[in-house]
C-alpha cells in the first residue's frame, strides 16, 4: 500500500501533511506541550527546531499515535493519528533520534523487522542499494553495533519504504560525515519526488541545508514558524566598519542597537527592516572596510533561547523526568 | 640548583613526572562507593526479607510441630526421596530435635535465595555495566583494571555478610543455639560468595548480561539437582552431593553435629573461582565475550516475519531451556514414586505434608508433583507477556508498531504464542513425570496419564498470562503485580499444608482450584470460570492498551 495509489498530486498539493493547533501534553503536572502548532506543508521539507527538552519529540510521538494529546487537534495526512494510527503508519516512516535494536537479531532482520508490510523486488533493490550506500554490515548481531550503525538500520528501514511522509526525530545523531552527506542526498531525492519529510533536529547547518521552512519550538509552544527568509527578516544584522568620524549620531537612529565603537572601529546591530536608513549615515561618515553579516540561525536560536535560558533549562528537566 | 629553577622545573608541563602512581586497583574506593549506591536498595531489601523470614519460618514450623511426636513423624517423612530432594540430607534422623529440623528444612532454601542474590547482583555489576557501555566510561577515567571488578565484588561480599549476619540475627532472635546460628549465617554467606564467584566467570564468557546470569542460574539449577539426587543416593550424602555447593553448606551438620571444615571447600572454590574469573578478563577486550558474536543471516526469515514471529523469537530460547530443565527434573521426580510403596506403613503424618493420599500413593505422589512443576509453565507465562513491557520500554515496540500492526494484534499475538509455548512445555512436564513414573513402575499406562492430566492446567497457565497481559495493558508499572500472584501460588502450592494456611488465603492462588488430577476427579466448572477470566482479563489488557500512551519511542 504505498503514496501513489491513495493520494492523488491534486489533493496533495493543497492539503498540509500535518496540521497541529493548540496541541497540549501533560505528564502528570509537567507540561510538555503548550498550546503548540505546526503545519508541514506537503511535499516539502519541514524543519523542527528546539533545544533539548523543548517537546520535539513528545510532539513526534503524538504525531505517530504512542501518546494521546491531552487537547488539541493533531491531523497527519488528513487523519486522526490516535484513532487511524495504523492506516497512518502504512503511509508514514520514521527515524527514530535513538535506535534500540534486538540485541540478538542481525540488523539485516532487525530492518526487515521494522519493514514488514513491504514486499516485492523494488523494495528488495531499494534496500540492498541503501544497505550499500550506508556501508552497514547486515550480518551482525543488533548487539554489537556501534551508536552510528544502529542509526544506519533505522535509517535504512525508514527509506526503503516508498511511504508520503517520513517523520525524523535528529536522524544523523552518531553518523559521521560522510554517512551525514549520503543522508542528505536521500532526503533531497525524497522532496524531489515530492515525498514530506518532517525533520526534528538540533543541529542548524542540517536544518538550513535541506529544510524549506521551519518551526522553532521552545517549552512546549512554537515560538516561530515561516520560510528561513522570513525568520532571518525578523532578526538583526551585524554591522562592522573602520571610520573617524564621532558615531553618536547612530545611536539615535531606529533599529541600531549595541553599538560599540573606539580606536576607528564601530560594530552595531541592526534591525534587518531598517538597514536601507542606516547606510547613507555610514557612507557620510566616511566608512569602510564596511561588512554586515546577516543572522545565522545560531544567532535566530540564540535570540530565541539566549533570553531566557535559566527557565528553559528548568523546564527541559522537569519535561525529561515526566517523560520517564 | 636554585630554587627558583627548581620550582621553574616544577611547573614544566612534563608528561612522565605528572602522571601519579597506578596500579590495577586504582580507583578502587570511587568505584566502591558507585557500585554500593547502584545496589543500595536491593541489599537492604534482601538483608531485612532474610531479617524477617528466617524467623517467621522458623515460628511457622514451631507451630507446625508442636511436639517430639510430630517431629518424629516428620523425619520419617525424609525416608521420601522427594522429601530429601527438596530439603537436605536426612541427619539426627532417629534423634529429629526441632533445630535438627529447622536445618533440614530450612537452610536450603536460605542458601537458594542467597544464591540467587549474588548471581543477579554479580552480573548487574560486572556484565551489565560493560554491556551497556558503561565500563568503558568508567575505564577511561584513572581506573586500573581490575578496580571495577573488585568492587564489584566487594560490594557483593557486603551483601553476603549482611544477609549471613541476618539469618544469624534472625535465628538466635527466635532462642536459636549460638554456635550452630553462626555457622548457618557462615554457610549462608559462603555459599552466597560461591555463586557470586561463579557468575563472574560466567560474566566473562558472554557478551550478553541476560546469558550470563542465565548460565549461573543454569549452574544452580544443577547444583539443585546434583545435591538432591546426591542425598538420594545416601540419605545422609554420597560422593555425588559433594560435587554441589549446596552440600558443603548443609554438610556442617549445623544443629546437629556442627563441623566447620566443609566450608573450607566452599573457600577454595570462592578462591578458584576468582582466579579463573581473573585469567578470563585478562584474555578479552572490554565488552567482548570470550568467543566473538557469530554473524546472522543478512535478511529475516519468514518465521521472523510471521504473525507472531518476533514474539517467537525473542521469547522461544527462554521457554526451551526451562523445558528441557524443567522435563529432566519431571522425569526425576517421576522416576522417584518407586520407593513410595515400601514406606506407606511408616507414614501416617503425610497427608497433613501434602496432599498425597495414602490409598494410592503413586498416583497421588505423581499428581502433587506436576502440580508443582505446573509452576514452571505458570512463571514462563508471566515472563513472556511481561517481554512486552521490556520491548515497549526500550523503545522498540514503537518500531513494530510502525511497520505497521495495531497494538492489539501485536499483543494478541504475543499472548497466543507465549501462551501456546507455555501449553507445550506443560505438556512436555506431564510427559516426563509419565516417562518418570513407567519407568518405575513398569507400567506404561502412566505416561498417557500424565499427559493427560497436564492438560488441567492450562487454563491455570493461560489465567496468568492473560493477568499479566490485564495489568501490563492497564499500566505499564502494574505489570510487575503478576509476579506478587506468582510468588503466593508457589507459596501456597509448595508450603500451603505446612504453613497451615487458611482457605480463603490459599483460595486465591488458581492452582489451588486446579483439581489434582490424575488423583482426584476432575470437575470441568473451575477449569471453565479460569477459561472465562482468562479471556475476560485479556480483552481488559487489550482495549488498556489500545487506551494508553506508550513509554517510550
Amino acid at each position: 500500500m504505498t503514496s501513489s495509489q491513495t493520494i492523488s498530486p491534486k489533493t496533495s498539493s493543497a492539503d498540509p501533511a500535518i496540521v497541529i493547533r493548540d496541541l497540549t501534553k501533560t505528564f502528570g503536572p509537567t507540561r510538555a506541550l503548550d498550546g503548540f502548532s505546526l503545519t508541514v506543508p506537503t511535499g516539502q521539507v519541514t524543519g523542527f527546531l528546539g533545544p533539548n527538552g523543548a517537546g520535539k519529540s513528545t510532539t513526534i510521538r503524538i504525531l505517530l499515535g504512542l501518546l494521546k494529546a491531552t487537547s488539541g487537534q493533531a491531523t497527519v495526512l488528513g487523519m486522526d493519528p490516535w484513532t487511524r494510527s495504523v492506516q497512518i503508519h502504512h503511509r508514514l516512516a520514521y527515524v527514530p533520534g535513538d535506535t534500540n535494536l534486538w540485541p540478538n537479531l542481525t540488523g539485516g532482520e532487525a530492518i526487515d523487522v521494522l519493514t514488514r508490510g513491504e514486499k516485492g523486488s523494488a523494495h528488495r533493490t531499494r534496500r540492498a542499494e541503501l544497505i550499500e550506500r550506508f556501508e552497514l554490515d547486515p550480518s551482525k548481531r543488533g548487539r554489537t553495533y556501534s551508536k552510528g550503525n544502529r542509526q544506519k538500520v533505522s535509517l535504512i528501514a525508514a527509506l526503503s519504504r516508498d511511504v508520503d511522509l517520513y517523520i525524523m526525530d535528529e536522524p544523523t545523531s552518531g553518523l559521521d560525515p560522510l554517512m551525514e552527506a549520503i543522508f542528505t542526498d536521500e532526503v533531497r531525492a525524497l522532496k524531489e519526488r515530492g515525498r514530506t519529510v518532517l525533520l526534528s533536529s538540533h543541529i542548524l547547518a542540517e536544518v538550513e541545508k535541506l529544510c524549506d521552512t521551519v518551526t522553532i519550538i521552545r517549552a512546549g509552544r512554537d515560538v516561530e514558524s515561516g520560510t528561513l527568509a522570513q525568520l532571518r527578516h525578523l532578526t538583526r544584522s551585524t554591522v562592522a566598519a573602520s571610520t573617524d568620524a564621532d558615531p553618536s549620531d547612530l545611536e539615535t537612529m531606529d533599529g541600531v542597537h549595541d553599538l560599540e565603537a573606539g580606536q576607528g572601529r564601530l560594530r552595531f546591530d541592526v534591525d534587518d527592516a531598517t538597514v536601507h536608513d542606516v547606510l547613507p549615515a555610514l557612507a557620510t561618515m566616511g566608512a569602510t572596510n564596511l561588512t554586515i553579516t546577516p543572522p545565522s540561525l545560531e544567532d535566530l536560536f540564540l535570540r530565541h533561547y539566549g533570553d531566557d535560558l535559566s527557565v528553559t533549562e528548568d523546564e527541559a528537566a522537569a519535561n525529561t523526568g515526566g517523560a520517564r | 640548583m636554585t630554587t627558583a629553577t627548581r620550582a621553574a622545573r616544577k611547573g614544566q608541563h612534563t608528561h612522565r613526572a605528572d602522571t601519579p602512581a597506578a596500579s590495577p586497583l586504582t580507583g578502587l574506593g570511587s568505584l566502591i562507593r558507585l557500585y554500593g549506591r547502584l545496589c543500595r536498595r536491593q541489599i537492604i531489601i534482601w538483608t531485612l526479607a532474610m531479617l524477617v523470614m528466617v524467623p517467621a519460618s522458623v515460628i511457622a514450623m514451631d507451630d507446625a510441630y508442636p511436639d517430639q511426636e510430630a517431629l518424629d513423624a516428620r523425619a520419617m517423612l525424609l525416608d521420601n526421596p522427594s522429601a530429601v530432594m527438596m530439603t537436605g540430607p536426612a541427619f539426627a534422623q532417629d534423634d529429629y530435635t526441632f533445630w535438627a529440623m529447622v536445618a533440614n528444612e530450612l537452610m536450603l532454601y536460605v542458601l537458594i535465595a542467597v544464591a540467587i542474590m549474588s548471581v543477579l547482583m554479580m552480573v548487574r555489576l560486572t556484565r551489565a555495566e560493560e554491556e551497556a557501555g558503561r565500563l568503558e566510561l568508567i575505564r577511561s577515567l584513572p581506573t586500573g583494571r581490575l578496580a571495577p571488578p573488585t568492587a564489584g565484588l566487594l560490594i557483593v561480599a557486603t551483601a553476603n555478610l549482611l544477609v549471613g549476619l541476618a539469618v544469624t540475627v534472625g535465628v538466635l532472635a527466635v532462642d536459636g543455639p549460638a554456635v550452630g546460628s553462626l555457622a548457618l549465617g557462615a554457610a549462608t554467606a559462603l555459599t552466597g560468595m560461591v555463586f557470586a564467584a561463579i557468575a563472574l566467570v560466567t560474566a566473562q564468557l558472554t557478551e550478553h548480561s541476560g546469558t550470563a546470569s542465565g548460565l549461573a542460574l543454569g549452574a544452580l539449577a544443577l547444583a539443585f539437582m546434583v545435591r538432591g539426587v546426591g542425598d538420594v543416593i545416601e540419605r545422609q550424602g554420597s560422593w555425588l552431593s559433594w560435587f554441589s555447593p549446596f552440600a558443603w553448606a548443609q554438610q556442617t551438620r549445623v544443629y546437629v553435629d556442627l563441623r566447620w571444615w566443609p566450608l573450607t571447600v566452599s573457600l577454595a572454590v570462592i578462591v578458584a573461582g576468582l582466579v579463573i574469573a581473573g585469567a578470563l578478563s585478562r584474555r578479552r577486550d572490554v565488552g567482548a565475550g570470550l568467543r566473538p558474536a557469530s554473524a546472522g543471516p543478512e535478511q529475516a526469515s519468514s518465521v521472523l516475519l510471521a504473525p507472531g514471529g518476533l514474539a517467537g523469537r525473542l521469547v522461544t530460547p527462554m521457554m526451551l531451556a526451562w523445558a528441557i530443565g524443567l522435563s529432566l527434573f519431571a522425569t526425576a521426580f517421576g522416576a522417584l514414586a518407586s520407593s513410595l510403596d515400601d514406606m506407606v506403613a511408616d507414614m501416617p503424618a503425610v497427608p497433613e505434608w501434602a496432599p498425597i493420599d495414602l490409598d494410592d500413593l503413586t498416583t497421588s505422589f505423581a499428581a502433587f508433583v506436576l502440580m508443582m512443576l505446573a509452576l514452571g509453565p505458570i512463571g514462563l507465562v508471566v515472563a513472556g507477556v511481561l517481554r512486552l513491557r521490556t520491548e515497549e520500554q526500550e523503545g522498540r515496540l514503537a518500531g513494530a508498531l510502525l511497520a505497521g500492526s495495531s497494538r492489539t494484534r501485536i499483543a494478541l499475538l504475543w499472548l497466543l504464542v507465549v501462551a501456546l509455548e507455555a501449553f507445550v512445555v506443560q505438556v512436555l512436564l506431564g510427559l516426563g513425570v509419565g516417562l518418570g513414573v513407567w519407568q518405575a513402575t513398569g507400567e506404561p499406562r502412566w505416561v498417557g496419564e500424565m499427559t493427560a492430566a497436564s492438560l488441567a492446567y492450562l487454563p491455570a497457565i493461560a489465567l496468568f498470562a492473560a493477568l499479566a497481559l490485564a495489568l501490563y495493558g492497564l499500566r505499564l508499572r502494574l505489570a510487575g503485580l503478576a509476579w506478587a500472584l506468582m510468588l503466593w501460588t508457589s507459596i501456597v502450592t509448595l508450603l500451603g499444608d505446612l504453613l497451615g494456611l487458611p482457605d480463603w488465603a490459599r483460595s486465591i492462588s488458581p492452582l489451588h482450584h486446579v483439581p489434582l488430577a490424575p488423583d482426584a476427579e476432575v470437575e470441568a466448572w473451575p477449569l471453565i470460570v479460569m477459561g472465562v477470566l482468562a479471556v475476560l482479563l485479556s480483552v481488559i489488557g487489550l482495549l488498556g492498551l489500545r487506551r494508553r500512551d506508550m513509554v517510550a519511542g
